[in-house]
C-alpha cells in the first residue's frame, strides 16, 4: 500500500527536480501522441526541442526565441507575484490586449510625428491600459469581495470584443483600402519597437523582461513588500497577525501583474505584430500561467520557463512546417506539461512511504 | 432600429435552447462544489464534451450516442482533475486552469478534420396537448429532448442533496471533510464521483452547444460558457433552482444582444457581444457585495486538500 507522509517543509531538491522530470514525462507522452499521429516520435522530438537551437536553421531560430519568451517571461513575473500570495488573476490576455489598444491608440494618435518622445509615451500608455484592466478585478475585490478569478477571466472576452472593434474601426488604417487592422508600426519610425540586436532577436520588450526578472528577484528575496506575498502565500492567518494588509497586497499584485502584461503587449504590438489587428494576441497570456508554474513563481525559473515554452512555440511551428504536425498538438503539449509538473509536485510537499496503514 | 424583427415569441423560445448548455455545466459544477472541489476546468471539460460528442454523433449520425460520448469525454477529463487534486493533492485553482488549456488544446487536435460539417439534426419534441397551448406551448414545450433533460436533472439535483441519504453524506464532506472522514465516508472516493458527475454534466453541455444549438464545431467554441457556468453557480448561491433561474436569465441576455444585433441597433456589435460578459461581472458584484463567504452559501471546505494524516 502506498502512503503519502507530508514533509515537514517542502523538498529543495524535488523542488528544482519537478519541472525536469514534467519535461520528460511531457516528452514521452507528446511522442506516443505524434505516433498515433502517424508522425515519427523522435524526429517530432528533435525538430520541436533540439533543432532550433542546434540544427541547421539554428542561426534563424535563435532569435525568435526571445521575441518568443520576452512576453511570455514579463507577463508570467507579474502573474507570479500574485500566485504567491494566493490572488489569481488569470486575466493577462485582457490586460495584455487592453495595454496594447491603450499604447498603440496614442502613438497612432501622433502619426505622422517623428517625436523620440512618442515610444516612451507608448511604453507609458501601454502599462497604464493593463494596469487599469487588472484594477477593474482588484477593486471589486478589495471593495466588494466579488471573485477575481472570475472577473478577470471575463474581462478578457470584453478585451477581445474591444479588440474586434478597434481593428475595424476606431484603430483602422485609414489608408488602407478598408481592411482591417491599425496603420504598421513597421512604417512609423517613431512608435515602432525596433530590434537593439536583429540577430538575437532583442528588443526593448525582451529587456523590459529581464529587468522584470531582476526587479522581482530583489522584491522577492530583499523587500519587506516581497516578504509580505510570502507569508500571505504560504500562512494567510500568519500574514494577518503580522499585519499584512491583504487589501493593499490584492491591489499591488494586480496592479504589477496588469501593468507587466500592459506592457508585453505593447512591445509586441509595436514590434513583432506590427500592427493592432484581431489576432495579433497569440494567446500569450494564457501560456504565461503555464510559465509562471513551470518556473515554480520564481524569477530565475520563470526565466528559464519563459525560454523553453519559446522553444514549443519556435519548434511547433517548425514540427508543423516540415512534418505537418497539427498546431493544436503544441498546444496540448503545452497543457501536459503543467499537468504532469503539478502531478509530480506531490513529491515535493510529500514523502511516499511503501507499507500497510497504520492504524492510530 | 428596426425592433418588429425581433418576434418575442421565437426569441422567449430561443432562450431555452440558448440556457441549456450553461444550465448543464452549470448544475454538474455546483454538485461538485457541493462536494468541497473547485473545479476550474468547466471550460475545458464543455470543449471537450462538445468535440467528441459532435465527432461520435457525425460518425454514428445518431446525436444520442454523441450526447453519450460527450458525457463520457467531459467525465474522463474530471477524472483527471480528480486524481490530480484528490490523489496527488494539487492545488485545484492551478489543477483547474490546467485542466482548461489542455481541454482546448485536445478538442482542437481532435476537431480538426470536422470543422464545417454539419451535425446530424437532433429532432425536437412536440409534446401532445401542451405543445398545443397557443402561445406557452411554442415557448414551452417544442424542444428537443435535452431542454427537458438538463431541468429534469435540476429537479433531481435538487431532490437528492435535499432529501436522499446521498446528498446528506456529499454535502457533510463539503462541509467538514475531517468530520465526514472520522464518521467512516470515504471522503476521496466520494469527491471523485462527484467530479467526473460535474464533468459529465459539462461535456453534455458542450455537446448541445456543437449539435444543436451552433450546431457546428469551431474551435474555442464554447468562447467563456465554462466560466459563466461557474459564475452562475456563484450567482446561484449553490442552490439547484437559482441554478436554473441564473442560467436562464444569462441565456435570456445573450438571446437578447443576438437579436439586438440583428434588428441592426445603433450600437456596434462588438459592444453587444461583450454584454454578457459584463452583466456576469455585475451580477458577481451584486451577490459578493455586503456579504460575507459564509451567507453567500459556500461550502465551508470548498477549495481545501483533504489529507487524511493517519
Amino acid at each position: 500500500m502506498l502512503k503519502l507522509e507530508k514533509r515537514p517543509a517542502p523538498s529543495r531538491m524535488w523542488m528544482a527536480l519537478a519541472p525536469l522530470l514534467a519535461v520528460a514525462l511531457t516528452m514521452i507522452t507528446a511522442g506516443i501522441l505524434f505516433s498515433f499521429l502517424g508522425t515519427n516520435p523522435f524526429v517530432a522530438i528533435r525538430t520541436i526541442f533540439w533543432d532550433p537551437l542546434f540544427g541547421e536553421f539554428a542561426f534563424y531560430y535563435r532569435g525568435q526565441l526571445l521575441i518568443k519568451a520576452g512576453p511570455l517571461i514579463l507577463i508570467a513575473i507579474g502573474l507570479a507575484l500574485g500566485f504567491r500570495a494566493g490572488i489569481w488573476n488569470i486575466g493577462a490576455e485582457g490586460q495584455y490586449i487592453v495595454g496594447a489598444i491603450c499604447g498603440a491608440a496614442v502613438g497612432l494618435a501622433f502619426y505622422p510625428s517623428e517625436s523620440v518622445l512618442i515610444f516612451p509615451m507608448m511604453v507609458l500608455f501601454g502599462a497604464l491600459g493593463g494596469w487599469i484592466w487588472a484594477m477593474i478585478p482588484a477593486i471589486l475585490k478589495t471593495r466588494f469581495g466579488t471573485n477575481e478569478i472570475l472577473v478577470s477571466l471575463m474581462l478578457v472576452y470584453v478585451a477581445e470584443a474591444m479588440l474586434a472593434s478597434a481593428s475595424s474601426g476606431w484603430l483602422r488604417n485609414p489608408d488602407g483600402q478598408g481592411f482591417p487592422g491599425s496603420r504598421n508600426f513597421r512604417d512609423y519610425a517613431a512608435g515602432y519597437n525596433n530590434f537593439l540586436v536583429e540577430s538575437a532577436g532583442i528588443h526593448w520588450g525582451v529587456v523590459a523582461a529581464f529587468i522584470a526578472v531582476i526587479f522581482a528577484y530583489i522584491l522577492l528575496t530583499r523587500h519587506l513588500l516581497g516578504f509580505q506575498i510570502r507569508l500571505t502565500g504560504e500562512s494567510p492567518r500568519a500574514a494577518k497577525f503580522g499585519g499584512v494588509n491583504p487589501s493593499i497586497l490584492i491591489v499591488v499584485c494586480l496592479g504589477v501583474s496588469g501593468a507587466l502584461a500592459g506592457l508585453a503587449g505593447l512591445f509586441e504590438v509595436s514590434g513583432p505584430a506590427g500592427q493592432i489587428s484581431i489576432d495579433f494576441n497569440s494567446g500569450y497570456g494564457f501560456t504565461a500561467i503555464i510559465v509562471a508554474f513551470l518556473g515554480r513563481l520564481h524569477p530565475i525559473g520563470i526565466l528559464m520557463a519563459g525560454l523553453l515554452m519559446a522553444l514549443t512555440y519556435i519548434g511547433g511551428e517548425a514540427a508543423q512546417g516540415t512534418l505537418g504536425l497539427p498546431a493544436a498538438a503544441i498546444q496540448l503539449l503545452q497543457g501536459m506539461l503543467l499537468f504532469f509538473l503539478l502531478a509530480v509536485d506531490v513529491f515535493t510537499n510529500f514523502r511516499i512511504r511503501l507499507g500497510r496503514m497504520e492504524t492510530a | 432600429m428596426d425592433l418588429s424583427v425581433i418576434n418575442p415569441l421565437v426569441l422567449l423560445a430561443s432562450i431555452m435552447v440558448a440556457s441549456t448548455p450553461i444550465l448543464l455545466a452549470a448544475i454538474g459544477e455546483m454538485v461538485v462544489e457541493k462536494a468541497g472541489v473547485l473545479n476550474l476546468g468547466v471550460e475545458g471539460m464543455m470543449i471537450t464534451g462538445a468535440v467528441c460528442g459532435f465527432v461520435i454523433a457525425v460518425q454514428t449520425s445518431s446525436p444520442l450516442l454523441g450526447f453519450v460520448a460527450a458525457a463520457f469525454g467531459g467525465a474522463f477529463l474530471a477524472l483527471l482533475f480528480g486524481v490530480l487534486t484528490q490523489y496527488l493533492l494539487s492545488n485545484q485553482v492551478a489543477t483547474g486552469l490546467a485542466l482548461t488549456l489542455f481541454g482546448l488544446g485536445l478538442s482542437s487536435l481532435i476537431g480538426q478534420g470536422y470543422i464545417g460539417i454539419k451535425a446530424p439534426v437532433t429532432n425536437d419534441v412536440f409534446i401532445p396537448i401542451l405543445a398545443d397551448i397557443p402561445i406557452l406551448g411554442r415557448i414551452l414545450f417544442q424542444h428537443d429532448l435535452m431542454v427537458y433533460f438538463s431541468i429534469g436533472l435540476v429537479a433531481a439535483v435538487w431532490a437528492v442533496l435535499k432529501y436522499s441519504r446521498v446528498g446528506l453524506i456529499l454535502r457533510a464532506v463539503g462541509e467538514n471533510h475531517d468530520a465526514a472522514h472520522a464518521l467512516g465516508y470515504k471522503v476521496i472516493r466520494i469527491r471523485i464521483f462527484a467530479i467526473m458527475f460535474g464533468g459529465a454534466c459539462a461535456g453534455l453541455g458542450g455537446a448541445y452547444l456543437s449539435l444543436v444549438r451552433v450546431p457546428q464545431w469551431t474551435e474555442g467554441m464554447t468562447a467563456g460558457a465554462g466560466w459563466i457556468a461557474l459564475a452562475i453557480v456563484v450567482f446561484a448561491s449553490w442552490r439547484p433552482w437559482r441554478v436554473l433561474l441564473g442560467a436562464y436569465l444569462f441565456g435570456g441576455v445573450t438571446v437578447l444582444q443576438l437579436n439586438l444585433q440583428a434588428a441592426g441597433l445603433a450600437l456596434p456589435v462588438e459592444y453587444l457581444s461583450m454584454s454578457p460578459y459584463l452583466i456576469t461581472i455585475l451580477v458577481l458584484v451584486i451577490m459578493s457585495a455586503g456579504r460575507r463567504r459564509g451567507a453567500l452559501g459556500a461550502p465551508a471546505a470548498l477549495g481545501r486538500i483533504f489529507h487524511a494524516s493517519n
